[in-house]
């Protein structure tokens, strides 16, 4: 086990200690220390390392990672896990805004609730908060799958496009384009995989949520739908 | 019939007769007008300025004989690793899916044999640009369309895109048919649908999340990338104090002439500003936080000749940015493809319906039958010639003015022919040393 205090050695020292492992490492193992709220934590990872953060973090927590497993033992600031490629992160608190934004892929965790554009604009991305999400999340987002255990607020996937968004509370409002979806068989199937995946099956059940995705109406530009820009 | 004589047909000059064609075709169709390139309208520009060459106050240098030095270094605030160019002409972001494969390698071909840089686009990085391109900076986009780590690493420059001349505050859309199944795959994407590239970045808010979203940058890439900041020309002098205060290395600066793949034609047209009157302002950002030439300024937005060049360096640029004339080097809306164009419903030299993909020349165009007619060795000749010519003007003209490098010109070496680009560029009026607003306001 690799243990880095932060506070005393740095984050370039932290970082650039970690994409030193890219490619083959023995070193799997590491543990930061007095975190403190700092931004860009253990960013452009791309090692199968497991790292855990013990405290809360700042703005983009594991941005862009590949392959890692990340854990925050507390809060994440702004763009957590922003672009992710791969890996996995899991964050035991809250996620602030734009959580998972953009990410291509792996799988990011919320055990709180996160906040404004949670998955906006992700693109392959699996995202399963245990909580609450805010306002505008999913909005525009391509593909991947945002599952929420309690509530969404306004605008659910506004200008969604090919992204399943699976809720099991509420929904304040949906966004332009985004509408609710008949649960098939197989959403049913991979819901109750991601729900293991984000530690998450012994909390809810698939049948419990409701499916929404994009009515596809706006795919392409037709002045009668100008209304809904 | 009377014998009376009548008043002859008169046209409006506010319902001109495009004015009027434009209302019908807006009626017929039901939406506005999307299309390439830049703005069309008559804008005060560089031809508005004058060098005044040396005589006896100044003295001038032999021309082919004396040096004049054109490389310039970017990136030299921060990174580990700053540029290093020949010239001072780089090729601005165009995007994959808006050019062909062979567009981008030829523009890579081109820029590598001119000793410059060529930038990648919302799109992401292609084996055709990373592969034929020495210096290649990557666009760090809204979209985030293709966006990742490794292609940050292989890049050699980052640039922060937070506005384009061409539409300052708006995104882009490209259309459903230009979308081939490698445009959509790497956008995440389904084929056949229109593709819109956000107005703002997904994962920040401000100036204040700029200056952190740089320094994630930074740590991904070990703080060896120079990070570029790209804004559209309409509150420059602002926009570049922020930009500068957010940690940018360099500032690249893009007027309203400058293109764009596909987008509102009212937005092309009217909003903005001219890259004459962005640059004093920028210049003057960079002077007034002591950062003029330790955070680089490049400008774009209808750069076309080496005394374009010149006249932006002169006005306080480190070096400057083509997109438009790069494509026509290549070849783009070229007169022998004149009988195509026209069956396109337009002519050589007004084509600018890139976004339909159907472009004659194959250079704005994802259909492979298309971009086969264009050939990337000579298209990349064609440029590296363009660059080399733009540079050997912008020499003959720096030693004229008794300069040894082209960032030795200076305001001082020019007149305005007009009150507008005096205004404007803040250049004295030909045979006065007065422009309008001297001696008060920014």
């Amino acid at each position: 086990m690799q243990k880095f205090d932060l506070e005393a050695q740095g984050l370039r020292a932290l970082n650039a200690a970690l994409h030193a492992l890219n490619g083959q490492t023995n070193e799997t193992a590491w543990e930061v220390v007095n975190p403190k709220g700092s931004h860009s934590i253990a960013v452009g990872l791309d090692a199968p390392i497991e790292l855990t953060v013990h405290g809360s973090t700042g703005y983009y927590c594991a941005g862009m990672n590949k392959q890692a497993t990340i854990r925050v033992k507390g809060s994440a600031g702004p763009g957590l896990a922003e672009n992710m490629m791969s890996g996995a992160v899991i964050v035991d608190g809250n996620a602030s805004q734009y959580a998972g934004a953009t990410g291509r892929g792996g799988l990011l965790v919320i055990k709180g609730d996160a906040s404004s554009r949670c998955g906006v604009s992700m693109k392959g991305i699996n995202i399963v908060v245990h909580g609450n999400i805010g306002h505008m999340s999913a909005f525009m987002a391509q593909s991947g799958n945002l599952v929420v255990l309690g509530d969404a607020g306004d605008a659910l996937g506004d200008s969604l496009y090919e992204a399943r968004l699976f809720v099991r509370g509420s929904v304040k409002s949906l966004g332009a384009d985004c509408v609710e979806k008949e649960m098939r068989p197989e959403h049913l199937e991979l819901l109750a995989d991601l729900l293991k995946q984000g530690e998450a099956e012994h909390l809810a059940k698939p049948e419990e949520f409701k499916r929404y995705g994009s009515a596809r109406n706006l795919y392409n530009f037709n002045i009668d739908n100008a209304s809904a820009y | 019939m009377s014998d009376f004589p009548h008043t002859p047909p008169r046209f409006s000059a506010t319902f001109t007769p495009a004015v009027n064609a434009e209302i019908r075709r807006a009626a017929a169709s039901g939406i506005y007008d999307i299309r390439g390139g830049g703005t069309k309208r008559h804008l005060p520009h560089f031809d508005d300025l004058l060098f005044l060459g040396a005589s006896i106050s100044r003295y001038p240098l032999e021309g082919y004989r004396e040096k004049c030095a054109t490389d310039v270094w970017l990136g030299t605030r921060h990174a580990k690793k700053p540029i290093h160019l020949d010239i001072p002409v780089t090729i601005a972001g165009m995007s994959f899916g808006a050019l062909s494969g062979p567009a981008k390698e030829a523009l890579g071909r081109g820029a590598s044999e001119a000793g410059t840089s060529t930038t990648t686009g919302d799109g992401g990085m292609t084996e055709e640009e990373r592969g034929h391109s020495k210096t290649l900076v990557y666009q760090y986009l809204p979209s985030r369309y293709g966006m990742n780590p490794d292609d940050l690493r292989r890049a050699d420059a980052i640039e922060v895109v937070v506005g384009q001349g061409a539409k300052p505050g708006g995104g882009g859309m490209l259309l459903g048919q230009k979308i081939s199944d490698r445009v959509a795959m790497m956008r995440n994407l389904p084929k056949g649908i229109d593709q819109r590239s956000a107005c703002r970045h997904p994962d920040w808010t401000g100036p204040d999340d700029l200056e952190i979203k740089i320094n994630e940058l930074r740590e991904i890439t070990d703080w060896e990338k120079p990070i570029y900041v790209k804004i559209g020309g309409a509150r420059p002098y602002y926009d570049t104090a922020l930009a500068i205060k957010a940690g940018a290395d360099v500032v690249v600066l893009d007027g309203m002439q400058g293109g764009t793949a596909a987008t509102q034609d009212v937005f092309i047209e009217h909003v903005g500003m001219p890259i004459l009157a962005c640059i004093p302002q920028a210049v003057k950002a960079l002077q007034d936080m002591g950062m003029h030439r330790k955070v680089q300024l490049i400008v774009s937005g209808g750069i076309r000749s080496g005394a374009d060049v010149a006249k932006a360096m002169a006005l306080g640029a480190d070096a400057v940015a083509i997109g438009t004339a790069a494509l026509i080097a290549l070849g783009d809306n070229d007169p022998a493809l004149e009988e195509e164009y026209q069956k396109l419903g337009s002519t050589a030299g007004a084509y600018d319906d890139w976004h339909e993909g159907r472009d004659p020349a194959g250079i704005t165009t994802q259909d492979p039958e298309l971009y086969k007619r264009f050939d990337p060795v000579l298209g990349g000749r064609r440029l590296k010639n363009y660059l080399k010519v733009m540079t050997l003007e912008a020499q003959t003209i720096a030693r004229a003015c008794g300069k040894n490098h082209l960032h030795n010109l200076e305001p001082e070496d020019l007149c305005a022919l007009t009150m507008e680009a005096a205004a404007m560029a803040r250049i004295p009026l030909a045979g006065t040393d007065w422009y309008p607003g001297k001696g008060g306001g920014m």
